[in-house]
């Protein structure tokens, strides 16, 4: 099945729960309500004309007002793939975790919590995975600030380069 | 006799630790030599390799991305190079692309070299190792030649590849080849059928495919589950179409499908069939640019959109978002590696603290991929 | 020199400090410390090509049995402290070799968050050898620095604070 089509099959099964369907070049995905996640998730795992049995990517993208969780899925029987989306307020982002159905969620979501600081209701080890635990804050917000120093350790350099990042408008 | 005290023991495995690949941190909690759970952890080489992403902008990203998997680096230029010509509707010329396939294919090689050889040393082998290294250097060689580097290359750029084939270059590597395809059965003969390496191997470590897929497995550890998924075949892209090659799959020949002699022996194989595609693509090579015209300032539409990638480790995704500016907005690397190392806390249960090491050194798994 | 005069031909004399100097210079055993990309070239500078072990540097596994720690690769802050604590746990005399543009001062990763710039800030380092990564030809070199500084340091003679005098 094309994209489309599959994202149309969740739309008419979840009705207005899926929030919007964006044809956005060149990846189509679906907007999906986040209470209704795991159900959606459920269902396309389990329907026969889906059946997406991997979730092979999850992702969060931070966009200064929300933040969003981006799930790639896909399916080895029938070689389709999906984009779902949920779009969560920037404070204090939770969304239920899909674990349940895909047991790739577990590490995925844990390195999103680590570094986008999104909370996954009923995960089984929510802890920072690539961060050390005493870390401060989640990098790869868009506000985050690089701290001075680590455990004593100076994070800058006496004469530091020229920052490209500077330039950015 | 009264009854004698037991307790569970804790043991710490790395961060430094010759056998872990690189800095991984396994908490092993074990009942004397058998283990009752292995759990990993990671992050001591976390680069922020997404975040730098942000900052660069998209030609400089180039050379990070040999970094995200140093040992295969010609499929981190490929996939950040295919990601963006995806979302800027860039079209590769025909040779551009047979050159970014020629350097990836000798990568792979050069990278399941450097794992069936590592795999050999942790289990105690030390001579294959040495083997290893005297083939990795001769790709080495001819890898430089073509790019200028042995490890990270940057040999490729959005819209192609940065040089053509120099003079004579096309001879030598087919005369390498030929020198190489003799090299797998003396590997073969060294090691591979070894009576002690396959009673280590086999039977340790079993994957079923169905966990396989729930994991989010990818690559050779994927086919040694007896699952004939290579994203070369099934999603094509680039010219590989155009080439003829089988996709090993492991047969639990030795002992039950999908355990550790299965990865081992499709990694073996799939240097073979990567020799062959190399001769294919030597021999049909088309003249003309390698590299497509693209803007100095290159700045693709606002979108978003992930490609998929065949890398040494398998199906390497790379999604982006872009918000029409110079820089990109996110970038996110899905690679093997992680999710391997999901699975190792499930599958190291009952496993001997032996085992571990060929469990680990079996899913080729690299930190820098893990970390990013 | 009448004593010298009345040795035999297969008789050397040195000083001890040269000798003790020579002996520790010809078996620096290093520890295997990978960390990251450079981690692969020190494996081919350890392998048949450069083959480092002619010079008596063999790989060790363990700090504690080690003279050399050859710092490969990228050090981020998370692993900063454990280097620190291995650093420690190697016997003295000890030397340290930051391989790379990461080891040295960052390089490539200065731009990140997790990265620390540069080993020397958590120890001191006796060679830097630069490359992203260096060959196998450069880290070698590196290695010859290293004995070249071995053999300059004098052990016997002490200042008058107690402690060892540099080389002159």
């Amino acid at each position: 099945m094309e994209a489309l089509q599959i994202l149309e099959r969740v739309k008419n099964r979840f009705g207005d729960r899926v929030l919007e369907i964006s044809e956005k070049k060149p990846d189509p995905f679906a907007v999906i309500d986040p209470n209704a996640i795991v159900e959606v998730g459920r269902f396309m795992n389990e329907d026969p004309e889906l059946a997406m049995d991997c979730l092979s990517n999850e992702s969060g993208v931070d966009y200064k007002d929300r933040v969003e969780v981006v799930y790639h899925l896909f399916s080895y029987q029938h070689r389709h793939g999906a984009v779902l989306k949920v779009k969560l307020p920037r404070d204090n982002p939770s969304v239920a975790t899909l674990e349940g159905v895909w047991k790739s969620a577990n590490w995925m979501e844990r390195e999103i919590f680590d570094l986008l600081g999104v909370n996954f209701e009923g995960h089984s080890d929510m802890r920072r995975i690539l961060m050390p635990e005493d870390w401060i804050g989640h990098p790869l917000r868009k506000d985050f600030v690089e701290p001075p120093e680590y455990h004593g350790i100076s994070t800058v350099r006496e004469s530091p380069i020229v920052r490209l990042d500077t330039k950015k408008k | 006799m009264s009854t004698l005290r037991t307790e569970e023991m804790t043991l710490n495995m790395g961060p430094q630790h010759p056998s872990t690949h690189g800095v991984l941190r396994f908490v092993v909690r074990a009942d004397g030599e058998v283990m009752r759970e292995a759990i990993p952890d990671v992050g001591y080489l976390h680069r922020s390799i997404e975040k730098i992403a942000e900052k660069v902008g998209y030609r400089g990203f180039m050379p990070y991305t040999d970094r995200v998997d140093y040992v295969c680096a010609m499929f981190t230029n490929q996939g950040w190079g295919m990601v963006c010509e995806k979302l800027a509707g860039i079209e590769v010329p025909k040779r551009g692309e047979y050159c970014r396939v020629i350097a990836a294919e000798f990568n792979r090689i050069a990278s399941h070299l450097l794992s069936v050889g590592a795999m050999a040393m942790d289990i105690g082998a030390m001579t294959p190792f040495a083997h290893v290294i005297r083939e990795r250097e001769m790709i080495n060689d001819l890898i430089e030649e073509l790019c200028g580097a042995r490890l990270t290359f940057n040999y490729m750029r959005i819209g192609g590849v940065a040089w053509d084939l120099p003079p004579g270059w096309r001879e030598k590597a087919l005369k390498y080849l030929d020198h190489f395809d003799p090299i797998l059965e003396e590997y073969n003969a060294l090691i591979s059928w070894n009576k002690i390496y396959i009673e280590r191997l086999a039977n340790v470590g079993v994957i079923t495919p169905a966990d396989a897929i729930n994991y989010n497995l990818v690559g050779p550890n994927l086919r040694a589950c007896g699952i004939k998924w290579d994203i070369r075949k099934d999603i094509p892209y680039s010219v590989y179409p155009e080439f003829e090659f089988e996709v090993p799959v492991g047969n639990g020949q030795w002992g039950k499908l999908g355990d550790s002699m299965d990865r081992y022996v499709v990694r073996i194989r799939e240097m073979a069939e990567s020799s062959k595609i190399l001769r294919q693509a030597l021999e049909k090579i088309p003249p003309g640019a390698v590299l497509a015209k693209v803007v100095r300032n290159f700045k693709p539409p606002a979108g978003e959109c992930q490609i998929r990638v065949e890398s040494g480790r398998g199906d390497m995704g790379w999604y982006l978002v872009s918000d029409g500016t110079g820089y990109p907005w996110r970038v996110h690397v899905r690679t093997g590696s992680f999710a391997a190392m999901g699975i190792i806390q499930k599958l190291s249960a009952g496993l001997m603290i032996a085992d571990l090491v060929t469990l680990i050194a079996s899913l080729d798994v690299i930190a820098p991929e893990i970390d990013r | 020199m009448p004593l010298l005069n009345t040795l035999p031909d297969y008789v050397l004399t040195t000083k001890t400090d040269e000798l003790l100097n020579w002996m520790r210079k010809s078996s620096i055993w290093y520890m295997l410390f990978g960390l990251a990309c450079c981690a692969i070239e020190l494996m081919h500078t350890g392998g048949p090509r450069a083959d480092l072990d002619r010079f008596g540097a063999v790989p060790r596994a363990s700090a504690r049995q080690s003279d050399l720690m050859i710092v490969a690769g990228t050090l981020t802050l998370k692993m900063a402290l454990r280097t620190r604590l291995l650093y420690d746990q190697m016997p003295d005399p000890k030397y340290a070799i930051a391989m790379g543009s990461c080891a040295s001062c960052g390089g490539l990763f200065q731009l990140a968050y997790s990265v620390c710039d540069g080993v020397d800030k958590i120890l001191p380092v006796d060679v830097y050898v630069p490359g992203c990564p260096p060959r196998p030809e450069a880290l070698t070199e590196g290695l010859l620095k290293l004995q070249e500084k071995i053999m300059t340091e004098r052990w016997l003679v002490r200042s008058p604070n107690g402690k060892q005098v540099a080389a002159a």
